[in-house]
């Protein structure tokens, strides 16, 4: 379909093709700039960050920003810098795995609910219930109690618990399109349950989710975040903005910089993927300005 | 095949929805009988018109003859064979032999599918041509209705109401059908492209010996291409013959009251008076008797009472002259001689 190049029905071609062409809403350059800087910052780690994130180094222990330490070093002497730096790769990671994963189950089980209906609906709908009638973090918490601290015991809570809001909303979505009239006619010609879902239903619902797991990544990486800071998550002395803000909590008063540089790390990817999501939204015509 | 069969087949169809906000729990539910008892016969290559004012249930009959909404009771029975919901290959028979035109032109096109594409699927869905002739067939069947082939890469939203409905026709011939229903394929377009559309239609019915359900509230285009006609009111038949003969000396009253509604295009000409008052009855509680005593003219007591009647023919033993659903044999209407 590659020759189809001018169209601009299908939306990865026309979100790519803004991005290329500088055809974007502000919103969705910014975003998009912010996150790609911070997939570079992550990526470059190793080059760019001026020292290692772990070894200690006492004689420089607890000292304010300056041109050696922009950033200034922690209780054990480690550039708060290069930590951030580091801690980019793990908080991006967590960001799109956390999401990556609810996001694949979420569409399929809502996909499947919406279009089979009757029990089945029934079924999943309770199970989306039962996830929600818990909050979101205590459910979190426990099963990562039950699996073990660690970064992938977050991964598992987090498809286990962040499917739910995925599987409502393609769900409203698929119950809509399944009475369209396209669908009516794709049954007319005799096409399969399996190709009408996923080649006519599937495609003109996915927008909205897509939208929504920008957005949602923010809250996957301040859950993480608040995770590790609560010790469940990644472990000292990985580097990871909510590990971070915990271990410099101590020395909020007289060091301020340990918390304040990974907290506004965290607050700046935030922003760029709540700027992507509300740049994409509005590109794919899902928001009216 | 046995000539005299008929292609399509259906005995009292009956389809009814739940009422929306029904289903309080130890409460009877609610229904709405869109279909109520409908009967009729498609010959192969025949075109039968069937209209009705909006809301009495043509389209619903239309989407349940091809098994698109289930229906509750009653039978289709298409070249002989009964196809009922539960028997996936009587409906994979069927979708093979029939297809159907929308009303939207847009809507009913996947809006991420290109043209070409779209029809290329249904090619492949039916296996009609081999994976290296479809390209082939696709620009041929765009010919067909046509367009240029050149036009296959373009989205729905970059062609005209006219060139989306076209294509819906082009994606409905690529089945190779032997019967199409038309619902309102004609409503949401311009009247020049209307014509062409319509013209088409009539080609290609022609010339496929297709069997055609038309849909439609639009009188005028139903008398230009269908040789039968049946008037729908209320989910039941209530009129039922040659479209000459239901047209220029219609037998049941709400006939007479649809024709006489047709507006004329000489602005000279008054209007008629309105022959009918009000809205129809709810179809969620139906009035005893016959459903159209409410509002008919010529209502006595009697209508109002017993079941609703049934089609009967109205030259005792020829069903072919047409048959009506009412219990009077009224006076031949002289007004209604004219063209609509």
């Amino acid at each position: 379909m590659s020759d189809f190049a001018l169209s601009r029905g299908n939306w990865l071609e026309r979100g790519i093709g803004a991005l290329r062409l500088g055809r974007a809403n502000l919103n969705l350059r910014l975003g998009a700039g912010i996150v790609l800087a911070w997939a570079l910052v992550a990526l470059l780690a190793p080059w760019i960050a001026p020292f290692d994130p772990i070894a200690h180094n006492l004689p420089d222990k607890l000292q304010g920003p300056s041109l050696a330490y922009p950033f200034g070093t922690d209780n054990f002497g480690r550039d708060i810098l290069s930590r951030v730096i580091y801690g980019a790769r793990i908080d991006l990671q967590m960001g799109v795995i956390g999401v990556l994963f609810p996001f694949l189950i979420g569409t399929t089980i809502g996909s499947i609910a919406g279009y089979a209906g009757g029990w089945v609906d029934s079924v999943l709908m309770r199970l989306v219930d039962v996830v929600l009638a818990f909050p979101f973090l205590v459910l979190m918490l426990a099963i990562i109690a039950i699996l073990g601290p660690g970064l992938y015991s977050f991964y598992i809570a987090m498809a286990l618990v962040g499917w739910v809001s995925y599987a409502r909303l393609v769900r409203a979505q698929v119950l809509v399109l399944k009475t369209s009239d396209f669908v009516t006619a794709a049954r007319s010609l005799g096409f399969g349950r399996l190709r009408i879902l996923f080649r006519h239903i599937l495609p003109n619902c996915i927008a909205g989710s897509i939208v929504f797991s920008m957005s949602d990544v923010v809250l996957v990486v301040l859950s993480g975040s608040a995770i590790s800071y609560l010790g469940l998550g990644v472990q000292p002395p990985t580097a990871e903005w909510g590990v971070m803000i915990a271990e410099g909590q101590n020395f909020i008063t007289t060091a301020w910089w340990i918390t304040t540089f990974p907290g506004l790390a965290i607050v700046f990817m935030a922003l760029g993927f709540s700027l992507l999501a509300d740049g994409l939204a509005e590109r794919l015509g899902l928001r009216q300005r | 095949m046995n000539a005299s069969l008929p292609l399509l087949d259906v005995k009292d169809l009956m389809v009814r929805f739940r009422a929306a906000g029904a289903g309080i729990p130890f409460t009877r539910p609610r229904y709405i009988n869109a279909v109520n008892g409908v009967s009729l016969t498609v010959a192969p290559g025949e075109t039968l018109g069937i209209v009705g004012e909006s809301g009495c249930g043509k389209s619903t009959l239309g989407r349940a003859i091809l098994n698109l909404v289930e229906f509750e009771s009653g039978a289709v029975r298409f070249e002989g064979g009964e196809v009922s919901a539960r028997d996936k290959a009587a409906i994979a028979r069927l979708r093979g032999e029939t297809a159907m035109i929308f009303q939207d032109p847009y809507g009913s096109l996947n809006p991420r599918i290109p043209i070409g594409e779209a029809i290329a699927e249904v090619l492949r869905v039916h296996r009609k041509v081999g994976a290296d002739a479809v390209p082939a067939r696709v620009a041929e069947l765009l010919r067909l209705v046509g367009l240029t082939p050149d036009l296959a890469g373009r989205r729905p939203h970059q062609l005209s109401g006219g060139q989306c409905q076209r294509v819906g026709i082009a994606r409905a011939l690529a089945v190779e059908p032997r019967l199409i229903i038309a619902d309102e394929c004609v409503a949401a377009l311009d009247v020049s492209i209307q014509a062409q559309i319509l013209n088409l239609l009539m080609e290609l019915q022609r010339r496929m010996n297709l069997a055609l359900i038309f849909i439609s509230h639009d009188l005028g285009v139903v008398r230009h291409l269908c040789r039968r006609v049946a008037v729908m009111y209320l989910g039941r038949i209530v009129e039922l013959g040659p479209t000459e003969q239901v047209f220029s000396a219609p037998r049941h009253p709400y006939t007479r009251a649809l024709l006489a509604a047709v507006p004329d295009i000489d602005p000279d000409r008054l209007l008629a008076p309105p022959q009918l008052g009000g809205e129809p009855p709810s179809p969620q509680d139906l009035p005893s008797g016959c459903p159209f005593h409410p509002r008919c003219p010529h209502a006595q007591t009697a209508c109002a009472r017993g079941n609703a009647p049934t089609l009967r023919a109205t030259i005792p033993g020829d069903l072919r002259a047409g048959e009506v659903a009412c219990h009077f044999d009224l006076p031949p209407d002289t007004q209604q001689g004219e063209d609509p």
